[in-house]
């Protein structure tokens, strides 16, 4: 949304622009890894670039690729790049009263843009959504520059890795990488202990399960974690 | 057909535009309608589980399995590297660092050793 001249010449939009610079290395090399990793599960190089420039969610391609290689079935890949992102979901109802306001496409464009660190950023710059059109105006060019540099970094340093994962050789298993970045975005997301038992149980029965086809094993091990802990939620009124 | 197309299959290029949707779909779940409505308690209270499920469900078996079986040898560097990676993320609260040194782990172990 940062073509649209009332908000990049908006102050705020370059003052959302500042505050992602010190995380924009972070986004650039997770980008640039991205690229490597997805060019090392063999995908071509055109599917890597439509990839890059189209999904633009990092967590759920790094956890497709596996997938992908594994040669398991559409709707399993897309249930699993679904869940991992259900955090967005989330982040949907807390924006929603920010922008609601606006037109559709604007919501859609804005909702699209706004990934982790923009999320957590715009959270912390504007605890209240705007009471005033100025006030929503300001907020909505702060996301725009904020959104803005992050999917710039995001996007070129992606297309850079895919470019250089080609002269690597794969018996470094730079791939790996791509795991750590996701391991990282995991223990992100152990902020409780009900969290960390549903992690604990989704790897336990993922691993159980993993003789099952069609990688189904991610699909049991999502339910079997989520099940249980609604159940233990609800025997023992944990919150 | 040029390189870079190389190896392009239309079923690759057809699930790469569903999960675009998938982004979409999630990142502007709640912005989609400006309709007053809310989403079943249960669902509300399963979002919080599911998305540390599914990575874990992801990255477990990457790191503890080989070719379909559990692995049963201490001498495998992704071990290792995921440790300190771990431990890593708890201690600086930083994924890039998380990377970098498990990368650092790694490489030495799995070039190196052979593990």
């Amino acid at each position: 949304m940062f073509f649209l001249p009332s908000l990049y010449r908006h102050p705020e939009f370059a003052k959302g622009a500042r505050e992602l610079a010190p995380q924009a290395l972070g986004i650039a090399a997770w980008g640039l890894m991205t690229g490597v990793a997805m060019v090392k599960s063999g995908m071509s190089v055109f599917e890597c670039v439509v990839m890059t420039l189209l999904v633009f969610a990092g967590s759920s391609q790094l956890a497709a690729i596996p997938l992908i290689i594994a040669g398991a079935p559409a709707w399993v890949i897309l249930a699993t790049g679904f869940c991992v992102n259900l955090r967005f979901v989330v982040f949907s109802l807390h924006l929603r009263p920010y922008l609601i306001h606006l037109p559709l496409w604007r919501r859609l464009g804005h909702g699209y843009m706004t990934a982790d660190v923009s999320y957590v950023l715009f959270i912390k710059r504007f605890a209240l959504p705007g009471t005033s059109p100025q006030d929503r105006l300001a907020q909505e060019a702060y996301l725009a520059g904020n959104d803005g540099l992050n999917w710039f970094s995001w996007v070129t340093f992606s297309l850079i890795g895919i470019t250089l994962a080609n002269g690597i050789p794969p018996a470094w298993g730079l791939g790996f990488a791509g795991i750590l970045c996701l391991l990282g975005i995991l223990c992100s997301l152990a902020s409780s202990r009900m969290r960390v038992l549903s992690g604990l149980v989704a790897g336990a029965a993922a691993v159980a399960a993993y003789a099952l086809p069609l990688k189904l094993n991610i699909v049991v091990a999502i339910a079997a974690a989520v099940i249980l802990c609604l159940t233990v939620e609800r025997v023992r009124g944990v919150k | 057909m040029t390189d870079w197309m190389n190896g392009t299959d239309l079923w690759t290029l057809a699930v790469i535009v569903a999960m675009a949707a998938v982004t979409v779909v999630t990142r502007c779940f709640f912005l989609i309608s400006n309709a007053d409505w809310q989403l079943p308690l249960w669902a509300q209270r399963g979002l919080q589980y599911a998305p540390i499920a599914a990575l874990s469900a992801v990255v477990i078996p990457e790191v503890v399995m080989q070719q379909g079986e559990l692995i049963s040898t201490l001498q495998d560097a992704r071990l290792y590297a995921a440790v300190v990676g771990a431990a890593v993320y708890f201690w600086r609260r930083d994924v890039l660092q998380t990377i970098v040194l498990g990368m650092a782990v790694y490489l030495p172990l799995h070039l190196g050793w052979g593990w």
